[in-house]
């Protein structure tokens, strides 16, 4: 009985830990397909678009810049695009593509990149 | 009852029209496009895609444009497709990887004549792509330069005048000698309805910079037409 229940217990934390990695997987995804071509594969803001940009997009690893901005002015950024928080019309909208679920997790995964903030 | 009789009906015959639409494009084409539209819209299926979908062609591009472009296929995705997984990092920036673009295969004449024929028949439902969509007024085009360069940012995805702009989205330089207007304007008011998690913005644009960005697009690529 004993060794049945720590099988089912390991089962159990296996299962939690595949899922959390394939959501963070999956994240990275998300940002590898929206994000990428402008914020780049090194996440510094050096997308293949830069070159025909006027204006330099964010850097997500300059922990100084990124800590400076809240969750939620990252959430709109995001959701609203570059103007809804003073900021430049090239960075679009993309709460119609994207799922809240998922703008909270690039969120997530904005402040793991810049390991800056809350 | 009988109303939901014939729209089954309508649908069927919909569908196995654009099903045999398709069946008459070389099966070769199938391995790398969607030639009836997939029931998979899942964000895996883009990762997985070896080339854009074609399943709303006839609806998309001119016919004339495709019979020259099958033999002679210049790259359409200056940074290859899906762009995400066709770059490299670069020096500065991110780079086109040269080693992971596979060029379009080249047609004759008469198999490049009988696929423009076939994807012409593969048509968009009407209320994707509805008819007068772009109203045709091309006085629009001045300002839907600046719109597609400046106010609205297109151009930091797109090539447009003098092939300048990004790189992650289709080329617009010959816009006009390409698209269908009715398409650019469809597409620019909801890419995701075409194609669910395209790596193109839904801008919630209004009519007017619709239609002016349409002008403008159409005009690209037809000289001073």
């Amino acid at each position: 009985m004993k060794m049945q229940m720590v099988a089912a217990f390991a089962g159990l934390v296996l299962l939690l830990t595949a899922s959390t990695s394939h959501a963070e997987q999956s994240i990275e995804q998300v940002y590898g397909v929206y994000c990428v071509q402008c914020h780049g594969l090194n996440r510094n803001g050096t997308g293949i678009n830069v070159p025909s940009l006027s204006v330099k997009p964010r850097d997500h690893t300059d922990a100084k810049s990124m800590g400076d901005s809240s969750d939620e002015e990252l959430t709109k950024a995001i959701t609203e695009g570059g103007l809804a928080v003073n900021k430049s019309v090239l960075m679009p909208t993309w709460g119609h593509v994207l799922s809240e679920e998922q703008i909270k997790g690039l969120v997530k995964y904005l402040r793991q990149v810049c390991k800056c903030g809350t | 009852m009988k109303g939901l009789l014939l729209a089954v009906a309508g649908l069927t015959a919909a569908f196995l029209s654009s099903a045999s639409a398709a069946d008459k494009l070389d099966p070769s084409c199938s391995g790398c496009h969607a030639l009836v539209k997939p029931t998979d819209t899942s964000l895996d299926r883009l990762l997985t895609r070896k080339g854009p979908d074609l399943w709303f062609a006839g609806s998309e591009f001119n016919k004339d444009w495709l019979v020259s472009w099958l033999q002679d296929p210049k790259p359409i995705h200056p940074a290859g497709y899906p762009y995400f997984k066709t770059i490299k990092k670069g020096e500065k920036n991110d780079v086109p990887d040269p080693s992971k673009i596979t060029p379009h295969p080249k047609l004759n004449k008469a198999d490049a004549e009988a696929a423009a024929e076939a994807l012409m028949n593969l048509k968009a439902p009407a209320d994707l792509v509805p008819a007068g969509a772009f109203k045709g007024d091309m006085k629009g085009a001045r300002m839907g330069a600046l719109a597609f360069v400046k106010f609205r940012g297109c151009v930091a995805c797109h090539q447009g005048e003098n092939g300048q702009g990004g790189l992650s989205g289709p080329e617009l330089t010959d816009a006009g000698t390409r698209l269908q207007p009715d398409f650019i304007a469809a597409y620019i008011t909801d890419p995701q309805r075409f194609d669910p998690h395209i790596w193109m913005p839904t801008s919630n644009l209004k009519d007017l910079d619709i239609q002016r960005l349409t002008a403008f697009l159409v005009q690209l690529g037809q000289g001073d037409k």
